[in-house]
């Protein structure tokens, strides 16, 4: 799907996105804390897709809303997420993050089109004053940039002068994707771009996401959706209980060997082409996780080890199993 | 088991959402309907759930035909059937804990005494625990409070299940989790499903058939007319 002459690979050496020991922590009411992120680390370069999967609620979301500067006031942040080499996002002050960050440098495609989109204005309007805020585009110029800019994220041009209850939720969404475009920002951040489409509206969605990733802007989609995932990423990142436990390349990923963390395994068992078989039990609360592996009373493969001693993020991999190549060789092994 | 036939129906009788749409379910059976987005599948799904009336056609629940929705249906027709939405957020009241959304149906029947044996019983197989069914919406996930509805749905033993795109904000766990606690209770009581949905994948693999909309299947039935 990667172009071969693509135009941003000299520049491939520096991350658009580099997050390293990332954690939020939520203090609540009565000293509890919740660890909704524990430790993230991972980049993403000019015309990659990293998708960032997991189930609901194991900080995913989080996570984008911490790369954004968006996080309620009692969240807590540690680590670094640093932006083109130069910006760390969670040491940034609010007018940075305002005035250069969010559109112009991270354009969002968030999860509900149409909750994120002014009810009360039509889509021309928004595009336009997205133009007029983002790129300086004034008077009788911003009635042809709007057009590009709707071109651009295929969204018709007859449809501009609606508002967003008239459109369907796939114009939305393409009406979102427009207006995230529009800054020309190097990182594009989809939040579940694709909850609640169907499978026609899935495929369109993310095939035009990858479309703006292989013109050289870096993708990081956070996505529940497997299907979806396998569709658009060149490198996927599982999430688990706040933490990445695998970050792998897609193709073994999906296909074989297949993926190296047990969770990672029974997730992929769990669709119905597959096993259909789901995984026991439920994730545990990011408010009381255990002090080994947070998988561990789910996992078939645990022992002593498991239940006492938390497995340290190495050669991509959060498990005190697979380094021992029970299933699948490293990593390394692969690639020599 | 269920019965449409020729279901007229919409919000706005000059421009309706189904016509005259024909579905049969068996008892027993296992019926997958596919459909992409905005074709009308939910509405139909209400109207066979008695919770939406049509403008036309009929509908007939074990041999006798319903005269009345929502709240003008018969008490043994409106609990036979339990339905299980999209959009647990938008289907549960925030106020209840888990335990008492779960209840609910029992306590509108007058079943009060049935609460602590049934929530008791549902619980463990939907795989809630009594610290979860203490809790409020706000404080779940998701697939957690999905898991609370489909409990909800089946607490009153319905014969017929009707899943609206149960799964759809679901991941992959929890959705095979989900299809299985179903399947569990179908072939416990014999009860039918009316799954809902617009992934083929995953209907196939659960339903005993899947009717597409828009296309004509065997006999005379026929689901919509585009």
């Amino acid at each position: 799907m990667t172009s071969d002459h693509d135009p941003a690979a000299e520049g491939a050496e520096v991350p658009v996105l580099a997050v390293e020991n990332l954690s939020v922590r939520f203090r609540m009411r009565g000293g509890r804390d919740i660890a909704a992120v524990t430790d993230a680390r991972f980049s993403v370069a000019p015309g990659e897709c990293l998708a960032l999967v997991g189930e609901s609620g194991c900080g995913k979301s989080v996570l984008a809303s911490a790369l954004l500067g968006l996080l309620p006031g009692n969240a807590e942040t540690t680590g670094s997420a640093v932006l083109g080499g130069d910006t760390d996002l969670l040491t940034a002050d609010e007018r940075t993050l305002a005035r250069t960050v969010r559109g112009r440098r991270i354009g969002l495609v968030p999860q509900s089109p149409a909750a994120h989109l002014t009810p009360v204005r039509t889509v021309r309007a928004q595009v336009e004053e997205s133009l007029r805020e983002l790129t300086g585009v004034r008077g009788s110029a911003l009635g042809k940039a709007a057009l590009v800019a709707a071109a651009r994220a295929a969204f018709p041009e007859g449809h501009l002068d609606r508002y967003p209850h008239e459109l369907s939720g796939g114009l939305a969404q393409r009406a979102a994707t427009a207006l995230a475009l529009i800054g020309d920002a190097p990182l594009l951040l989809a939040d579940e771009p694709t909850t609640g489409l169907d499978r026609d509206l899935v495929e369109r969605t993310v095939d035009e996401l990858r479309r703006h990733t292989d013109e050289g802007r870096a993708l990081l989609i956070i996505t529940h959706d497997l299907a979806a995932a396998e569709r658009i990423a060149d490198r996927v990142a599982v999430m688990y209980a706040g933490r990445i436990v695998e970050i792998a390349d897609a193709a073994p990923f999906f296909g074989a060997p297949g993926p190296r963390h047990p969770y990672a395994r029974g997730l992929l068992d769990a669709l119905p082409e597959r096993d259909f078989a789901p995984i026991p039990g439920m994730p545990p609360e990011l408010g009381a996780l255990p002090d080994g592996c947070a998988f561990a009373a789910r996992c078939a493969y645990a022992d002593a080890r498991c239940t006492d001693e938390r497995p340290a993020f190495a050669s991509d991999l959060a498990c005190h199993h697979a380094p021992t190549g029970r299933t699948h060789p490293l990593k390394e092994a692969a690639d020599a | 088991m269920l019965e449409l036939t020729r279901i007229t129906a919409g919000y706005d009788r000059r421009d309706p959402v189904v016509r005259e749409v024909s579905l049969h379910v068996a008892a027993g059976e296992a019926v997958g309907l596919l459909g992409p987005s905005g074709c009308g599948k939910s509405t139909l799904a209400k109207v066979a759930a008695l919770l939406h009336r049509p403008d036309a056609g009929t509908v007939t629940l074990d041999g006798t035909v319903v005269r009345g929705w929502r709240h003008r249906a018969p008490r043994e027709q409106r609990t036979a059937v339990g339905v299980v939405f999209q959009q647990p957020r938008l289907s549960a009241d925030p106020r209840l804990s888990l335990r008492e959304l779960i209840a609910q149906p029992l306590r509108s029947t007058g079943r009060r005494r049935d609460v602590p044996e049934r929530v008791a019983e549902l619980a463990p197989l939907v795989g809630l625990s009594e610290e979860l069914l203490e809790r409020r919406p706000h404080a779940v996930s998701d697939g957690q409070l999905q898991r609370a509805c489909l409990a909800r749905a089946l607490v009153l033993e319905p014969r017929l299940l009707i899943c609206d795109e149960m799964t759809a904000m679901l991941d992959a766990s929890t959705t095979a989790a989900l299809v299985a606690v179903v399947e569990r209770y179908r072939s416990e009581s014999g009860a039918a499903l009316l799954a809902v949905g617009h992934d083929r994948v995953l209907l196939e693999r659960w339903c005993d058939r899947t009717v597409r909309w828009g296309e004509r299947t065997a006999g005379s039935e026929r689901v919509a007319v585009g």
